[in-house]
């Protein structure tokens, strides 16, 4: 197979990683806003609501974090150390996440559950917002040397622009988390996510719309591919119309279709950005010949195809034996805590 | 502050934290595999008990490998960023595959493993087991490919600035990939059962749960017995393939200064790296030669061959080797003393013996920190061996300065301190909590006919 051909391939089985991710463990984080909003008594019912499934979930990003290191070696290496603070700061979020999930519940003192609870809210509030963050950071461009290395400073990371990504992706998650918890908890903790899920999507909606003026007036390389292809105008609308579609069904009280759409928003969000990008990885801020491309920083064609196999072999089972345990829990009764 | 050294700091603390537990979930997943095979099959509710309690243990260890592991992902990227754009097109794939073939699998059935007690059959939480032990065991294997691959690069050539795969086959089987994967999973099932063991042991010597724990201190000492005694040839098989894939390496690990014939074994001694002597040595003439190339007259090279430049620190590498070795030793001596007594007198007879078996809870996880401190330190002062130094591999000061390392440090250190803390504060609960539950009759214990597993309740 041709090298351009497999570097377009993996470009997009990078979103497409992403995506599962976002679409994935994006309700596992959204869960996680909401936790100090919901009443103790009702904590436990959130928590119960992930946790067969949170881990697998976080498994994509792994996935994506290896995938791009396979493909686009020299992208992993400049985004990775590039944004070195506030990838240790996700790292410990996820960490202080996945210990409250699994550790919670193990102990009925007030002290050791407020401990844990603190430890969710924060550790999802905070990965559901650097995400954004950095998404915001790669799609503005990043300052690059020759050889690729990050020259800016930890506060530049910090600019409107992608403070504002951050915002959206924190309320998108969060509208995604609220829907989940409508779908997969009992009656009046599910009552009172359908009231966040409300908020937050109205807040999704608004920021998307921000954002996306505030893209077509300051970000002009993002439009590259639409300008040249406006059919493309389609992901965007497509996604604020997924997002305006899971409000609707949310406020007729269809859970089900109301999550689903929030997962084309979610996932629409990230094709959005990839469309912008393509083929670009990175935007050199400074200067667009330094930018790292799908055709300047990707692996050998060999690599590439061997990834391939790996990902055409591995990714349908992966998927086959995850709507088996999804359709498992599916028919499981809601709210029934268990000992574990 | 050396910003290269903190990095190594850092990569030495977050992996070697991390180190602790895979060895101990691929273990005790195998043996939870076991024990709920049995429970399908029989429908002994003993074994059910078994399976859930271990399960927990199993579950609170499991965690922390898991998040712990995704700081090593990102390391690489964040701390070592030349090394990722040197050996990407290598080093990557095998974590990307580590991903989609492992991580996905046990993750997901993890969960059907633990939340899916109860609710559905014991064949599908036995299978779920059984993935979850295939899933860690494969896991283990795509980051020992990585990892062989910096100890003896193969299938590659440097081009357009880079390692480049050349033979995907001669990359993944490296000539230390099957050696090491082999030495690596058989230490997880020694670790694994000297756990099992060791509880087991505390739980008789608090005199609740008898029947669980005996048959818990059994199967972990037969467990443990098998896995060291094949250890042994599997420990050697790996040293072969040092000795002449790397001879500085096993230079240090030996102690071995000058190249000589009949080169003798080390028992015991203290080694000088700068007057190039090893002082109060025990030594048993050509067994080093005899062992490494099958030939008590073969020639094994000295580090004095070497230029100093290429040595590997001789202390790190030479003091954890022989612990380790003598560690693997006592994982036979143990068992099989254990296995003895236990047939002779069942009860009572021999606490000091269960005491024993409960301090021997850590040695495997030492002697799993030690091979791999040896195994990691004698690869120095190369990154890749022979082809990139660790000195050129890390992300350029001006992207990463040494002040963020140092603070990375520090954070990730009180969060890992915390985990252990709460690991251990959860293990001892878990078992308290088994030891004040009620002990099952003489009915419950018997085969039951029961079609659902429904332990818990």
């Amino acid at each position: 197979m041709e090298i351009t051909v497999l570097q377009f391939i993996w470009f997009i089985l990078l979103f497409v990683l992403l995506g599962g991710y976002a679409m994935l463990d994006g309700f596992d984080l959204g869960i996680g806003v909401w936790h100090l909003w919901a009443r103790a008594e009702d904590r436990r019912s959130l928590l119960d609501a992930i946790r067969p499934v949170w881990d697998g979930n976080e498994v994509w990003l792994l996935t994506a974090g290896g995938a791009m290191f396979a493909a686009f070696p020299p992208v992993y290496a400049s985004v990775f150390s590039g944004l070195y603070l506030a990838l240790t700061l996700l790292l410990v979020g996820l960490i202080a996440r996945a210990s409250a999930v699994e550790f919670r519940d193990k102990e009925e003192a007030p002290s050791w559950r407020r401990f844990w609870d603190v430890c969710f809210a924060a550790g999802s509030i905070v990965p559901a917002l650097l995400l954004g963050v950095a998404m915001g950071n790669i799609l503005r461009g990043l300052p690059l040397d020759a050889s690729g290395n990050f020259t800016g400073s930890f506060f530049s990371l910090l600019n409107p622009y992608a403070l504002l990504c951050g915002l959206l992706g924190l309320a998108v998650i969060a509208a995604h988390g609220a829907l989940y918890a409508v779908l997969r908890t009992p009656a009046p903790l599910a009552i009172r996510a359908r009231r966040w899920a409300r908020l937050a999507l109205q807040a999704a909606l608004l920021l998307f719309g921000l954002a996306a003026a505030v893209t077509i007036l300051t970000q002009r390389h993002l439009l590259t591919n639409y300008d040249r292809l406006p059919v493309l105008w389609a992901v965007p609308l497509a996604t604020a119309l997924a997002l305006s579609g899971a409000a609707a069904y949310n406020r007729r009280d269809k859970a089900r279709p109301a999550f689903a759409a929030s997962c084309a928003g979610v996932l629409g969000l990230l094709a959005t950005a990839a469309v912008g990008l393509f083929p670009t990885l990175v935007p050199a801020s400074n200067n667009a010949a330094l930018s790292l491309t799908a055709a300047n920083s990707s692996s050998s064609e060999l690599t590439l195809r061997i990834m391939f196999i790996f990902a055409l072999v591995g990714m349908p089972i992966v998927i086959g034996y995850n709507v088996w345990a999804y359709r498992l829990w599916a028919t499981q009764q809601k709210g029934t805590s268990r000992d574990y | 502050m050396d910003p290269v050294l903190l990095a190594r700091w850092k990569f030495a603390l977050t992996a070697g934290f991390h180190f602790l537990f895979p060895p101990l979930t691929i273990g005790l997943a195998w043996v939870l595999c076991w024990l709920l095979w049995k429970h399908y099959r029989t429908g002994a509710e003993v074994y059910g008990r078994l399976g859930r309690f271990w399960l927990r243990l199993f579950a609170i260890s499991f965690v922390i490998g898991v998040v712990t592991g995704i700081t090593l992902e990102f390391q690489f990227g964040t701390n070592w960023s030349q090394y990722s754009r040197f050996v990407g097109d290598i080093f990557g794939a095998p974590l990307a595959a580590e991903g989609i073939f492992s991580f996905f699998l046990e993750s997901t059935f993890v969960g059907v493993l633990i939340f899916g007690w109860g609710r559905v059959s014991r064949k599908t939480t036995w299978f779920a087991s059984l993935m979850v032990a295939v899933g860690a065991t494969l896991s283990a294997f795509w980051i020992i490919v990585a990892n062989s691959w910096m100890q003896t690069p193969a299938g590659f050539k440097i081009a357009n600035g880079r390692a480049e795969l050349v033979d995907f086959w001669a990359a993944a089987f490296n000539p230390s990939t099957l050696p090491r994967y082999l030495h690596t999973v058989d230490a997880a099932l020694i670790t694994g059962g000297m756990f099992v063991t060791g509880i087991g042991a505390y739980m008789m010597l608090k005199g609740r749960q008898i029947e669980m724990a005996r048959r818990s201190v059994k199967a972990g000492l037969c467990v443990t017995l098998a896995a060291a005694l094949l250890q042994f040839g599997l420990g050697h098989y790996h040293a072969v393939q040092v000795a002449h894939t790397q001879p500085e390496k096993l230079a240090a690990f030996e102690g071995l200064f000058e190249t000589q014939k009949q080169a003798p074994a080390l028992l015991f001694g203290i080694p000088d790296e700068k007057t190039g002597t090893v002082s109060h040595a025990v030594r048993i003439p050509g067994l080093l030669s005899l062992m490494a190339f099958g030939d008590a007259d073969a020639e094994v090279k000295g580090l004095n061959d070497f230029p100093r430049s290429n040595w590997p620190p001789l202390a790190m590498t030479f003091y954890p080797f022989h612990l380790m070795v003598l560690l693997g030793g006592w994982f036979v001596v143990l068992p099989a003393m254990g296995l003895v007594l236990f047939r002779r007198r069942l009860q009572g007879g021999s606490r000091w013996l269960l005491w024993v078996m409960v301090l021997s809870i850590p040695l495997p996880f030492i002697a799993n920190e030690l091979g791999w401190i040896a195994a990691e330190v004698g690869r120095q002062p190369w990154i890749v061996y022979g082809v990139m130094r660790t000195a050129d591999a890390a992300s350029p000061v001006a992207v990463v300065p040494a002040g963020q390392i140092l603070a990375a440090i520090i954070l990730l250190s009180l969060v890992y301190l915390a985990l252990l803390g709460v690991w251990f504060h959860l293990i001892r609960r878990t078992i308290a909590k088994e030891l004040e539950s009620p002990e099952p009759g003489p009915i419950q214990a018997a085969v039951s006919e029961t079609t659902s597993p429904r332990i818990s309740e």
